[in-house]
């Protein structure tokens, strides 16, 4: 039985995600590195309660068209941008785990934000380093690490201080979730993957992180056609591979 | 009293780039940060690391004919592609910054305490605040610039003895380019190096609460 984690729709990739779920979400804040098509998925399927694990609980259909406006002047961005801020901006987030937690200026206020000063969901402010390494550490089987960053600051309060060659460090925990939505630029059917550019970013971090990694690609390729050497999240890391429409990448 | 003249982002970014020494790695962050790019000193080549995952991008792209979503720094902005540059994940990322391998990062600041505490995530009043990469760059970089404003809208100052927002990392920062002066921080406080013309040590120490320590070489800020 050959091997094969290729599905073949959007839905069907994510159908088994749960109310309650813990989800990483592979992005770093713009429309290259987010799995667009699995994040409107889940916002179809109406998941409740969800926790998600993310550079940012995402600018949402609020910011990005601000955004947009803010930069278009240099790059224009395509018609399919989403983030994790939809699943926000639907009421499916109860808790974020996050390094931003709003828009992109203080005067860019994003739904996470009032819904946090409403009292409707929960925060977890994680340096981004910190918030990377204890995916990484998720996903290499290490339970807790220590770290210089946020030593004495508000990020200290409530953890383990030890002090290492002089230095005060703190102690973090490993992260770990039901579900990481990661996109890659392409796929084979054992799910190797390569990016593109600045898109790698959470996205190679989480996948492995999470017991079933959802890669979301613009190409899906032979088995042999990936340059070995070239390769940068080894097939191991990901459980199924979906396709973007590629019509409708190409439309904007 | 008439306002004096203070100097602008780009001049103030000028003023930075100065400190980028050849073959130095520089990371550089959102805001005034990201304008240092295109203002390295000539026969310097410099390296610069995004958070996002590369090495090497090259100045803003400057039309959105050429810009590449897959090719931005980490203030979104489009960047051009450089020949030697490289891309990496998010842990890996961090990996070089808390690791000590970034020469020299710029900062955008809030506070910086005569000690060289530095506070410039949180929104005030808020209860939350962006975090970002600022607290790893911080403590991670050998060397750190703080470029900001002297005052805040209202004209108070923003070196002060101890910082009142909440801090990104304690004793960090290395030097504080602002719109009036250049400052170095060093064991025996606050050392004023430069100044930008037309205003006396007295008319800056007037709007910086911590004691100034004149250096003796001090000069006008030049570019």
């Amino acid at each position: 039985m050959a091997i094969n984690k290729i599905v073949d729709s959007f839905e069907e990739a994510i159908a088994d995600i749960r109310d309650g779920a813990t989800i990483m979400i592979g992005y770093f804040g713009h429309a290259g590195d987010a799995p667009c098509w699995l994040i409107r998925a889940l916002a179809e399927k109406g998941t409740k309660n969800l926790t998600i694990i993310s550079n940012m609980p995402g600018w949402g259909r609020t910011l990005i068209p601000a955004f947009r406006e803010m930069v278009k002047g240099l790059i224009r961005n395509p018609s399919w941008w989403d983030d994790a801020g939809l699943l926000v901006e639907n009421g499916q987030v109860r808790k974020a785990v996050v390094s931003w937690a709003s828009g992109m200026s203080p005067a860019h206020v994003n739904d996470f934000e009032k819904r946090y000063q409403a009292g409707e969901v929960e925060l977890e402010m994680v340096p981004q380093g910190t918030l990377a390494e204890r995916i990484r550490a998720g996903k290499a089987g290490i339970p807790a690490f220590y770290v210089p960053t946020g030593a004495g600051t508000v990020v200290e309060e409530g953890k383990e201080v030890r002090v290492f060659n002089g230095r005060r460090h703190i102690l973090e925990h490993a992260l770990t979730a039901d579900f990481a939505l990661i996109h890659a630029h392409k796929a084979d059917r054992w799910g190797n993957l390569v990016y593109q550019g600045t898109s790698r970013t959470f996205n190679a971090t989480m996948a492995g992180a999470a017991k079933v990694t959802i890669a979301e690609v613009d190409e899906i390729v032979e088995l042999g056609e990936l340059d070995p050497e070239a390769v940068v999240t080894p097939n191991i890391y990901v459980d199924r591979v979906v396709a973007r429409p590629l019509e409708e990448l190409r439309k904007w | 009293m008439v306002d004096k003249y203070r100097m602008d982002e780009q001049t103030m970014a000028l003023r930075v780039a100065r400190e980028f020494q050849d073959g130095m790695v520089v990371n550089l962050g959102v805001g005034i940060g990201t304008q240092c790019m295109n203002y390295v000193p000539e026969g310097r080549e410099v390296v610069f690391q995004s958070e996002n995952g590369a090495l090497g991008l090259g100045p803003i792209v400057s039309s959105p004919d050429e810009a590449d979503i897959n090719l931005l720094n980490a203030g979104g902005q489009p960047a051009s592609p450089m020949k030697g540059m490289c891309f990496f994940s998010h842990d890996e990322s961090f990996v070089m910054i808390r690791g000590r391998h970034i020469d020299m990062v710029v900062l955008g600041g809030m506070e910086v305490s005569e000690k060289g505490d530095l506070a410039n995530w949180a929104l005030p009043g808020r209860g939350l605040g962006n975090i970002g990469g600022s607290m790893d760059l911080a403590l991670g970089a050998k060397s750190v610039v703080v470029v900001m404003t002297h005052t805040t809208k209202s004209g108070k100052p923003k070196i002060l003895k101890k910082c009142s927002l909440p801090l990104t990392a304690p004793e960090c920062v290395d030097i504080i380019v602002t719109d009036i002066a250049f400052i170095r921080i060093t064991d025996k406080g606050l050392v004023l190096e430069e100044i930008v013309p037309g205003w006396t040590v007295e008319e800056v120490q007037a709007v910086t609460e911590p004691r100034l320590i004149v250096s003796p070489d001090l000069k006008e800020v030049t570019l």
